[in-house]
């Protein structure tokens, strides 16, 4: 194969020519090396393009199909376009489905002189949820709170301007956003999660913004942002209230300019992204008590959006169940016809204080425990008889400062599905004397999903 | 002494730890000289087996590509050390892991190694 720039592209930068596609791609040379790939390649992968230059592009896509069946190698062999689904591991460990295509770049003497790879998000393509009987485009419920929000949704959509959403904890604010985004035009690039509250303030700044090379000791490399990778796309910023305030400032600054500063960099890259907020606090408290910015509070408010609870979703809980129920007895192999009628009264005067999420959950648990037939009382997870015994009032969650502050539990019904998973996990455990296996076996679950969970609580 | 294997593609580091039939397994001792290694090759790529031979295997490193995060998480609360998404040939590759310098993201092409 020659080089590239015996192609029609001599005297264009293959980059410039690729570079404002909506799908990630790469231009292959010799050897099967990148000569260039697009930043949305770059999302995908979490290669920058500095590291990647050059190198074989097996080592950076690291998709499935480059074991066997590699697209560029068979148009190397059969000099025609070939395709082939499989799914690539990005830096961040992730497996993301892909369609890549590869097609031969032809001289005028009609010989190959390189390969254009397209790389396709499959995860983007696919439907967000798989609505119910009644379902709204992916949200799953009629109830009027839901139906008021699912009608804002389109027209927010084909705006380009910042979002807010608010609510509780588990009330579905990131499907929102998730759909927000894929029904943008926006919905063929990147949609980037970053979780506020999940980072210390200086690791936070340089996954957001990125950092130079030299910036700090260790940052060896120079490495883009959430902001870079999620160009022409959707950054989603989750839990804001957590959001420290120098970064504030910063996150300020690109919302007036759509400029962002790497770390240690001195110039501002140009960024042409949307931002979705969200937080399940209250954020005009925060700006009273001075310690959340009321001009960052002013820009991000421009759309705003309450995600209702779930207890004031009337009628939505039956169909919830159903939902989940279908998904997790198809996940998990068993024929569950339903919930029994004491389970199902049970569960619809339970006041879900976790709310969907709570509700997936005791969904999931009950499908694991129940070997098949009807869910029965029993096979729900302890905490709820406790309710049925002494039924709590729906908590609502008090504006103001901070976290939300959550009462102590005075009984199992109080606590959250993940204390409640953890406390079982302990007790089988111990009951088993430290035997994972038979704990699992105890517990309903595979080693493996035991083996998560005890990940996931930190055991 | 410590137990190094290597997920192989031919005669590089393999780009995907799941997809990867072909392993190396060497023994180093503390000055970082290679005692023995020995060429092991699965019968089908699965990361499930692959997680199993490392175990079997007692290996205290691995050195791989791609490798999914839940493969990479069992690994670690096995108490492996996972060096990760490192790409070029696997001699450079054990060289630098039996002298405790290779780290995660390396490229070691010959004239483009960086960390």
């Amino acid at each position: 194969m020659d080089s590239l720039q015996d192609t029609a592209l001599a005297g264009l930068s293959p980059r410039a020519v690729i570079e404002g596609l909506p799908v990630g791609v790469a231009l292959l040379g010799p050897g099967l090396t990148l000569a260039a790939m697009n930043p949305c390649l770059e999302a995908l992968t979490g290669f920058s393009w500095q590291r990647a230059a050059g190198l074989p592009c097996g080592g950076v896509i690291r998709s499935s199909l480059c074991h066997r069946g590699c697209p560029a190698a068979k148009v190397l062999e059969q000099g025609v376009r070939c395709q082939g689904t499989g799914n690539l591991i990005n830096r961040a460990r992730e497996v993301v489905p892909v369609r890549i295509t590869a097609s031969p770049l032809l001289d005028s003497a009609g010989r190959i002189t390189g390969i254009l790879e397209t790389v396709e998000d499959l995860s983007r393509v696919a439907a967000a949820v798989p609505a119910a009987d009644g379902g709204l485009d992916g949200l799953v419920g009629v109830s009027p709170a839901l139906r008021k929000v699912a009608d804002l949704l389109p027209a927010v959509a084909q705006t380009d301007s910042s979002v807010l959403l608010t609510g509780e904890t588990g009330t579905g604010k990131d499907l929102l956003a998730l759909m927000i985004h894929r029904m943008s035009p926006r919905a063929n690039a990147p949609f980037v999660k970053v979780n506020c509250g999940a980072l210390p303030e200086g690791l936070l700044e340089t996954e957001l913004f990125g950092h130079v090379r030299g910036a700090f000791t260790g940052a060896v490399a120079d490495k883009p942002g959430r902001f870079s990778l999620a160009e022409g796309g959707t950054v989603y910023l989750t839990e804001i209230g957590d959001l420290h305030p120098p970064l504030q400032v910063k996150l300020l600054t690109f919302l007036d300019d759509k400029e962002v500063f790497p770390v240690g960099g001195t110039r501002s890259v140009k960024s042409d992204v949307r931002v979705i907020a969200a937080t399940h606090r209250d954020l005009e408290a925060m700006v009273a008590g001075g310690v959340f910015r009321a001009d960052l509070l002013y820009r991000l408010n421009i759309v705003r959006i309450h995600v209702p609870l779930l207890r004031d979703r009337e009628g939505d809980v039956r169909l919830l169940l159903r939902h989940f129920l279908d998904l997790y007895a198809q996940k998990f192999n068993r024929d569950i016809p339903g919930f029994s009628p004491e389970a199902e009264a049970l569960l619809k005067t339970y006041p879900f204080p976790g709310n969907v999420r709570e509700l997936k959950n005791i969904v999931e648990y009950s499908t694991s425990i129940c070997p098949g037939g009807e869910i029965q009382l029993g096979h729900l997870p302890e905490y709820l008889a406790l309710h049925r015994e002494s039924p709590l009032p729906a908590r609502r969650e008090p504006p103001g400062l901070g976290a939300a502050p959550v009462p102590p539990p005075r009984s199992r019904a109080g606590e959250s599905w993940s204390v409640i998973e953890r406390d079982l996990i302990v007790e089988s455990l111990v009951a088993c004397r430290g035997n994972r296996s038979e704990a699992a076996r105890r517990l309903g679950w595979g080693r493996a999903t035991l083996w998560r969970k005890m990940k996931l609580h930190g055991l | 002494m410590k137990k190094i294997l290597i997920t192989l593609l031919q005669d590089e580091v393999a780009p995907r730890f799941d997809l990867a039939t072909d392993v190396l397994v060497a023994r180093t001792d503390d000055a970082g000289r290679v005692l023995s290694k020995k060429t092991l090759v699965l019968p089908a790529p699965s990361g499930e087996q692959m997680c199993q031979l490392v175990l079997s295997e007692g290996a205290d490193v691995v050195v791989c590509g791609g490798i999914e995060n839940e493969f990479w998480q069992y690994l670690k609360w096995k108490g492996v050390s996972v060096v990760d998404s490192v790409m070029g040939p696997w001699e450079r590759a054990l060289e630098l892991s039996a002298a405790g310098s290779l780290s995660e993201g390396m490229i070691l092409y010959p004239g483009r190694e960086t960390d």
